[in-house]
C-alpha cells in the first residue's frame, strides 16, 4: 500500500502532474504515512527527474516546474514535521544564502539553482540580483547560514565572487560557511583560484555537490 | 488542439520568375523538336517511332513533336506515394513535401580516416543506421559493394537494403537486365505481384549529357515504365563541359533531357510516375572536377526543380553532398547549404546525406551529422507558428519585467513543439561541461553516435518466408 503510494508519487512527479502530486501528498498524510517517508518519495521523484535530465531525457522547464510543485508539497508537510525531525540535521536546517553578485542583473541561472535547492530540501535565502558583497556577508552572519552560493553571468562581474569570499575571510567567518560558485564564465579552475569550495555546472549539479559537501560536514 | 489553429507562412526560395520558366519550357520543346535526342536503343526508338516521334534510325536520333511532349507531361501523375514495408514511413511526393535519402551509389567509404572500397558489411551497417535516423526518410542503395561480381551489384545492393530496413528505397540498375531482377525482389518484399500497386522503390534513370540516352539507361527507363515502377529522371549536364557554362543554359538542357525521358516513359505506359530529378553540376575549370558543393550547382538544382513544379511534377535533386574528402568544416557547410536550399525550394526527394568527394564516397559519421541538418531544414520549413497562444501576449504581461518563463506551463507545452531537440552530435554544452566530457569534435561525437545506433537499433525483420525467398534469390549473386 505504502510502496504503491511511493511509486505513484514518483510517477506523478516524472509525469509533471502537479495536481496528482499534491493530492497524493495530502492522501499520504491522511493515511498516517510518516512525514519523512513522504519526503523521501518526493525527493526520490525529483532525484529520478534529475537523473533523466542528466541523460538528456528531460528538459529544464520540466525540471523547474516539477521542483516548484514538489516545493509546494513540502509546504503542505511542514506543519506536520515534529520539532525533533526538523532539527535533526535534515536539509531544511541547512541555510543557503544565494545571490547574483554586484553589477550582474542576470538571475535566471541563480533562480534555477534556488528553486532546485529548495525543492531538494535546503532552506534557501534568496537575496536576488546585483547584490553587493557586504550585503551577502551581513546576511550570512545574520542567518548563521552554512552555505553561500554565488552566481555571475559576466566576465566583468565574476570578480565580485572573489570579493565576497575575501570579505568572508576578513570578517573571520570563511571557515563557518561553504561557498559554491556558478555561472557562464565560472569554471572548476576559477572556483579553486578564488578559494571557493565547489563549482557547479548547472542547477542539478549544485544540488548534488552541496549534498555531498554537507553530508561530509555533518 | 486550439493551439494548432494558427497559421505559418511557408518559407520558400525562388530563383526564377514564372515567365522565365515558360521561356525555358518553350525552348526545351523547340530543342526536342529541332535537334532531338540520340537514343542508343532500338526498342526505345521503335516505340517512339510508333507513337509519332520522328526517328532517324541510322543516326539513332529522335525528334519530338511539341504537342506530343506536352501531352506526355499531362499524363504524368502530379503525386506519387512510395510505400514503406511497415506502413509508417511512406513518402508522399507532391507539392512542397520534402524528404531526404542518403546519396546513392558511392564507390568508396570513409571509415576511421581511411578511404576504401566498400563491402557487404559496410552496406548493411549503413542501411541499419539510415533505418534509425529520424530525418532520413528513405533508403538508397548507397554503396557499390566490391565483394559481389560486378554484374550483380545493382540487384544485390537492393537485396541488402530490403533485408535491413523498412523504409522506401531510391535505387537504380547498372545493367540491361537489372530492372527485371530487381522488380522480382520488390515483388517478393512487398508481397504484390504487380509492383506498381504499392511501389516500395524509385528507380533512377540517367540520360547522358548532352541529349543522349545510353542503351542501358534507356532500357532501364523502358522496363520500369512498362512495369509502372516510379522513375526518377536524373539529367546531369556539367555547366561549361557537357552543357552550356551558363546556369540558365544548364536548366534548359536539363529540361530538354528530362522531358525526353518523360516521353519515353509515358509512351511505354501512360501514367507511369516520373520524378523531375537531376544531378547537374558546374565544371571546375581549374581541376576538371564536378563540384556538388558549389553554390552554382545548388542554384541549377533549385531552378530546375522550379521548372518541374511548374509542370506539376514531383521533384528530386542531389543536394546535401560535399566535395570534401573528410568529415570537416567544408563537409558541414556545403551539406547544410544544399539541404537548406533544397528544402526551401520544396524539392520532394533530396538525395545526398552522407556523401563526400562529389558523389563518390559515403561516411556513416557524415550521415548522422547530415541527419541533424535535415532536421533543422524541416524545422525551418514548418515556419513560424502564429496564433493567439503562440504570441503569448497575456503570458508576457503576467510574467512582467524581470520575471522568467521557465516555470510556466506555456513553456512546458510549447518548447518541444517549437524547438527541434538535437542528438549528442550537436554540441551546445558549456565549455567546462564540454571539457569534462572529453573535448570531442563533431566527428568524434558522430562516431560514437554511429556505434550507439548500431549496437542498439534493431531494424524490423522481414517475415521469415519472405526473407527465405529473398535469400534464395540472392544466393546466386552472393560472395562465396
Amino acid at each position: 500500500m505504502e510502496s504503491d503510494l511511493h511509486q505513484r508519487m514518483v510517477k506523478a512527479i516524472l509525469d509533471i502532474d502537479e495536481e496528482e502530486t499534491l493530492r497524493l501528498t495530502r492522501k499520504a498524510l491522511e493515511e498516517g504515512v510518516p512525514v519523512e517517508r513522504i519526503i523521501d518519495s518526493l525527493s526520490e521523484g525529483l532525484r529520478e527527474m534529475g537523473l533523466l535530465f542528466e541523460k538528456g531525457e528531460r528538459y529544464i522547464p520540466e525540471l523547474v516546474i516539477a521542483a516548484e510543485f514538489v516545493d509546494k508539497a513540502f509546504k503542505i508537510l511542514e506543519p506536520h514535521l515534529h520539532r525533533e525531525e526538523a532539527a535533526s540535521g535534515s536539509l531544511r536546517d541547512v541555510r543557503v544564502v544565494i545571490a547574483t553578485v554586484e553589477g550582474d542583473i542576470h538571475d535566471l541561472g541563480k533562480n534555477l539553482v534556488a528553486t532546485m535547492l529548495s525543492a531538494a530540501g535546503f532552506h534557501v535565502i534568496d537575496l536576488g540580483k546585483d547584490v553587493p558583497a557586504q550585503t551577502i556577508v551581513s546576511k550570512v552572519k545574520e542567518t548563521n547560514a552554512q552555505v553561500v552560493a554565488l552566481s555571475a553571468l559576466l566576465t566583468t562581474t565574476m570578480a565580485h565572487q572573489e570579493e565576497a569570499i575575501n570579505l568572508l575571510v576578513e570578517e573571520r567567518i570563511r571557515d563557518k560557511v561553504r561557498v559554491i560558485v556558478g555561472g557562464a564564465p565560472a569554471s572548476p579552475d576559477w572556483a579553486e583560484r578564488i578559494g571557493a569550495d565547489a563549482y557547479a555546472e548547472n542547477a542539478m549539479e549544485a544540488v548534488r555537490k552541496l549534498k555531498e559537501i554537507i553530508s561530509g560536514d555533518v | 488542439m486550439s493551439e494548432m489553429t494558427g497559421t505559418a507562412k511557408r518559407p520558400a526560395l525562388s530563383l526564377l520568375e514564372e515567365e522565365n520558366i515558360k521561356e525555358i519550357y518553350d525552348a526545351a520543346l523547340r530543342i526536342l523538336e529541332h535537334t532531338g535526342v540520340r537514343i542508343d536503343n532500338a526498342e526505345v526508338l521503335s516505340l517512339l517511332h510508333q507513337n509519332g516521334v520522328i526517328v532517324n534510325f541510322e543516326k539513332k536520333v529522335a525528334r519530338f513533336p511539341q504537342d506530343l511532349v506536352s501531352r506526355c507531361v499531362k499524363s504524368t501523375p502530379s503525386e506519387v506515394r512510395i510505400y514503406s514495408r511497415d506502413g509508417k514511413h511512406d513518402l508522399l511526393l507532391k507539392s512542397n513535401n520534402v524528404h531526404f535519402d542518403p546519396g546513392s551509389a558511392a564507390i568508396n567509404i570513409l571509415e576511421e580516416g581511411v578511404i576504401r572500397k566498400p563491402v557487404t558489411r559496410d552496406l548493411e551497417r549503413f542501411v541499419r543506421v539510415a533505418d534509425y535516423l529520424e530525418h532520413i526518410h528513405a533508403q538508397s542503395t548507397a554503396l557499390v559493394v566490391t565483394d559481389v561480381p560486378e554484374r550483380f551489384v545493382d540487384r544485390y545492393r537492393l537485396y541488402v537494403v530490403l533485408k535491413n530496413s523498412t523504409k522506401p528505397v531510391v535505387t537504380g540498375s547498372f545493367t540491361k537486365d537489372g530492372v527485371h531482377e530487381m522488380k522480382r525482389l520488390l515483388e517478393v518484399a512487398s508481397g504484390e505481384s504487380d509492383v506498381s500497386k504499392r511501389p516500395m522503390a524509385i528507380f533512377d534513370a540517367c540520360p547522358s549529357p548532352p541529349l543522349e540516352w545510353s542503351d542501358i539507361t534507356s532500357q532501364n527507363l523502358l522496363d520500369c515504365a512498362t512495369s509502372g515502377i516510379p522513375v526518377e529522371l536524373v539529367s546531369m549536364p556539367l555547366a561549361g563541359a557537357t552543357g552550356p557554362a551558363t546556369l540558365a543554359g544548364s536548366v534548359l538542357l536539363h529540361a530538354a533531357e528530362t522531358l525526353s525521358g518523360i516521353v519515353i516513359a509515358q509512351l511505354a505506359n501512360r501514367g507511369t510516375p516520373c520524378i523531375w530529378g537531376g544531378s547537374p553540376a558546374i565544371f571546375d575549370m581549374r581541376l576538371g572536377t564536378t563540384p556538388m558543393g558549389a553554390i552554382e550547382t545548388m542554384m541549377i538544382d533549385c531552378a530546375y526543380a522550379h521548372v518541374g513544379k511548374f509542370l506539376g511534377l514531383p521533384t528530386h535533386a542531389y543536394l546535401g553532398l560535399s566535395d570534401s574528402k573528410t568529415v570537416d568544416s567544408q563537409a558541414g557547410f556545403e551539406s547544410a547549404l544544399g539541404i537548406t536550399l533544397g528544402a526551401l525550394a520544396g524539392i520532394n526527394v533530396i538525395s545526398g546525406p552522407g556523401i563526400l568527394d562529389f558523389e563518390s564516397c559515403q561516411s556513416l559519421e557524415k550521415l548522422v551529422i547530415d541527419n541533424e541538418l535535415c532536421g533543422m531544414a524541416l524545422r525551418l520549413m514548418r515556419g513560424i507558428h502564429i496564433s493567439r497562444e503562440s504570441l503569448a501576449e497575456e503570458l508576457i504581461g503576467e510574467v512582467g519585467p524581470g520575471g522568467n518563463f521557465l516555470n510556466k506551463r506555456h513553456t512546458l507545452k510549447w518548447f518541444r513543439k517549437e524547438q527541434l531537440l538535437p542528438s549528442i552530435v550537436i554540441d551546445r554544452m558549456t565549455t567546462s561541461l564540454w571539457q569534462e566530457r572529453g573535448s570531442k569534435t563533431a566527428y568524434q561525437r558522430a562516431r560514437e553516435e554511429v556505434e550507439r545506433i548500431l549496437s542498439t537499433h534493431e531494424p524490423e525483420a522481414l517475415p521469415p518466408d519472405v526473407e527465405r525467398e529473398l535469400d534464395r534469390m540472392a544466393e546466386k549473386w552472393k560472395p562465396s
